[in-house]
């Protein structure tokens, strides 16, 4: 059948800088360049361009450029070139469109019609460079009131949890062993230990050379069970029940076969060349006590010892779920919006589905309040975070933590491209390829994500400082900190902060 | 809840003969049980037998040594959950979640069991007198040379084998006449991997799409013989009067039941 779709990019290439060094031609696992020796000349096939930019950034004489393929569809609001293009790929093939990634539609981005407060004249603002700033961050559940046993130095608070202990309030999202390589796996494990944070297994098992960085592991619990196994209950600091995922929510997920290789095999504990599927719902949760027997089951395997999270898509009715979350056991509740990412999902679930995270975050941390639970779980946020910035604001709005995926994909090089689900990054993160996935060094790109994190962190304490806040404790929740700008009066209602002016 | 194990020292609820524990668990929460069993056997415990058992969770939970736990009661749900080494006997039924996510280990109930039986289970064996409720061997998958077994003697409910991506189930059918066949309802849907053996037919149309159905082979009834010998020694029976009955075999078509879905 021949094929409608325009490519979506153009690659031009300076004819008079290039030097036929062929790196081009090496680092497109997508094939779109060819080197012909008989003329001398490096070919390219546009349709296969992927915009992951890999070959641009690696060209020795920069003779190549990629843009957006100029030729125009007809002028129409509605068909849109991205309409049509769809609309052909499934006429051709008649499958579901997969997408890699967050959703990028233009939904409102509300961090960004945020803004903070500043100290000025009144409370003095503080420099983190010459004073103290705290932004440790515990998580899990706080007792309605404490207890101490003893006097002086052997003096003990009793009923309190286990707790996760966080020198900065982030955290890496979960991704797992089969979406991205074991080298990037192993970045985010030794930056999270580097940083004194977590990052999360996702749902795909713990490889065993990991279970070092165990104690800066969340390991994930999902409908799959992929490689829960006592010995990976045990290697975790704590446990996450993923119910949802904000790039996806209401939908399980299937890894094809040609992906489960060997060591995938091994990890997930699933037969070697078949589809990975997690079931939409967990089989054994369908209600909140069903989700409270779960939580407890996990408690009791691993003796007390370890906070339980559970993770849900931000949804309709995510207050009123948290809610029921809480009640049901969990130590933390972690929500993801619907601009959170994923290593392959349906493209219209990914961009219809879910609700954007501040106003979940909102409407969860005021029903919590209200109900006189919010001590009883913490609140860790993902989906959508792009800067500092962002993360402040979260954590104003009354998140305890965030979790980081796309940015710390892209602090190992990702370019955003969308296209993991064919597992041919480019750039060795999401791909099982060992020619591709070699492309990252895990020590190198530690490096990276400790650096970025030791920025957001020292910019976080920056706004922290001007604020007058010395803690980040004392931000958490303080939605007085924040302001609307051109925001509806039903948006501040929602987002619980005042219009700028007010 | 604060637990203690002062209990183990009360010779009324917790006594001790060398490696032989009994426990009397009728006023005790299932926190305080799964701690007792826990800690009996890392003191080297090797048979626990725990009467008057009320629906206590999780037992068998976190526990990784190869012990011998004897319940005299109806456990409650989760037995066995995340089960790493120890064998269960339940001498009456079992609730819901027998098994759920088993590695290894194995667990005889001499009653029926609820639903999810043998939920993701990885390792190990269940071996379940009645029937089951629904959704018995959803998930269960093999890896390497892990291979999970589920025996049901009586019958199962809708959406047995729903996702079984390995391991081997066998439903004896020993509450009705072979002749009859099961009647539970989308048998194998989403089946990728592993087989079920049903003694008696199965009427095609109470199968997922994607499962086929065979005469098992010489290596399956070899499997068969040896499951069915076991079970017949935990419970009785006579193993070549049950073998007499006949056996199909329920496989699935591919290992990649969705990989035409979609558009990449």
């Amino acid at each position: 059948m021949k094929s409608y779709i325009l490519p979506e990019f153009l690659v031009e290439r300076d004819d008079y800088r290039c030097i036929r060094c062929e790196v081009c031609v090496r680092q497109c696992a997508f094939e779109a360049h060819r080197y012909d020796a008989d003329e001398d000349a490096v070919f390219v096939d546009e349709s296969k361009c992927c915009g992951c930019l890999r070959c641009v950034t690696l060209c020795p004489t920069r003779a190549l450029t990629v843009r957006r393929n100029p030729t125009q569809t007809p002028d129409n609001y509605n068909w849109t070139r991205e309409q049509l293009m769809d609309a052909y790929k499934q006429a051709e093939t008649g499958g579901v469109l997969l997408t890699g990634m967050g959703c990028g539609r233009e939904l409102p981005i509300y961090w960004d019609r945020i803004v903070l407060d500043a100290s000025q004249v009144t409370n003095p603002s503080i420099d983190p460079l010459r004073e103290p700033m705290e932004l440790r961050t515990w998580l899990g559940a706080k007792p309605d009131r404490l207890d101490s046993q003893g006097e002086g130095k052997r003096r003990r608070i009793e009923g309190m949890g286990p707790q996760l202990k966080l020198e900065t309030p982030m955290m890496f999202s979960a991704i797992s062993y089969g979406a991205i390589s074991y080298n990037t796996c192993e970045a985010l494990a030794r930056a999270a230990a580097e940083l004194g944070t977590y990052y999360n297994t996702g749902e795909g098992g713990l490889r065993r050379d990991l279970y070092k960085y165990g104690r800066h592991t969340i390991c994930q619990v999902a409908s799959g069970r992929f490689g829960v196994h006592a010995d990976y209950l045990e290697a975790a600091a704590a446990l996450e029940i993923k119910i949802g995922q904000g790039a996806k929510p209401g939908i399980g997920g299937h890894l094809p076969g040609e992906k489960v290789s060997l060591e995938i095999s091994r990890t997930r504990m699933i037969p070697e060349g078949s589809d990975a599927i997690s079931p939409a719902p967990h089989h054994d949760i369908y209600s909140i006590e069903d989700l409270a027997q779960l939580i407890y089951a996990l408690k009791e395997a691993t003796h007390w010892t370890k906070p339980v999270s559970v993770k849900i898509a931000a949804v309709h009715n995510s207050a009123a779920i948290a809610s029921g979350i809480v009640r049901a056991g969990a130590d933390i509740v972690a929500i993801d919006g619907i601009r959170g990412g994923t290593g392959a999902a349906p493209t219209r679930i990914r961009d219809n589905v879910g609700i954007p995270i501040e106003l979940a975050l909102a409407a969860v941390d005021d029903r919590l309040r209200a109900e006189g639970i919010r001590n009883r779980a913490s609140i860790v946020v993902a989906g959508g975070f792009r800067n500092s910035g962002d993360v402040i604001k979260a954590i104003a709005l009354g998140a305890d933590a965030v979790y980081l995926g796309t940015p710390a994909l892209v602090a190992m090089g990702c370019h955003v491209c969308r296209k993991c689900y064919t597992g041919k990054c480019n750039w060795g993160i999401a791909t099982q390829d060992p020619y591709l996935s070699k492309r990252l060094n895990p020590e190198l790109a530690a490096r990276r994500l400790v650096n970025m994190i030791n920025a957001w962190s020292h910019e976080i304490m920056e706004m922290l400082g001007g604020m007058g806040i010395n803690a980040i404790e004392s931000l958490r929740g303080n939605r007085l900190r924040l302001r609307g700008v051109g925001l509806s009066r039903e948006e501040l209602d929602i987002l619980g902060i005042k219009h700028a002016g007010e | 809840m604060k637990i203690d194990l002062e209990r183990m020292g009360d010779p009324r609820v917790f006594r001790r003969d060398n490696g032989h524990v009994h426990i009397d668990a009728s006023e005790l929460h299932y926190r305080e049980l799964n701690a007792m069993i826990k800690q009996a056997a890392l003191d080297g415990a090797t048979l626990m037998e725990i009467e008057n058992v009320y629906g206590q969770r999780y037992i068998g939970s976190g526990v990784r040594l190869p012990v011998r736990i004897e319940i005299r009661g109806i456990p409650g749900n989760d037995l066995g959950a995340f089960m790493d080494g120890p064998e269960i006997v339940v001498d009456r039924n079992a609730q819901d979640g027998v098994g759920n996510t088993m590695n290894s280990g194995n667990i005889v109930v001499h009653g029926r069991a609820g639903d999810i039986v043998a939920m993701g289970m990885r390792g190990g064996s269940i071996f379940i007198r009645g029937s089951v409720g629904y959704r018995a061997a959803i998930h269960m998958k093999e890896y390497m040379k892990h291979r999970p077994v589920l025996v049901i003697g009586e019958s199962c409910q809708d959406f047995l084998g729903e996702y079984m991506a390995g391991g081997v189930v066998v439903v004896l059918g020993l509450d009705r006449d072979p002749g009859q066949g099961l009647r539970a309802r989308h048998v194998g849907t989403g089946m990728h991997g592993g087989a079920i053996y049903l003694r008696g037919d199965i009427d095609p149309h109470n199968l997922g799409k994607g499962v086929e159905v065979s005469e098992p082979e010489e290596a399956d009834l070899e499997k068969l013989r040896e499951l069915v010998g076991r079970f017949c020694a935990y419970f009785g029976g006579d193993p070549a009067e049950i073998m007499a009955g006949g056996f199909v075999k329920l496989a699935p078509r591919s290992k990649r039941p969705y990989g035409s879905l979609y558009a990449y």
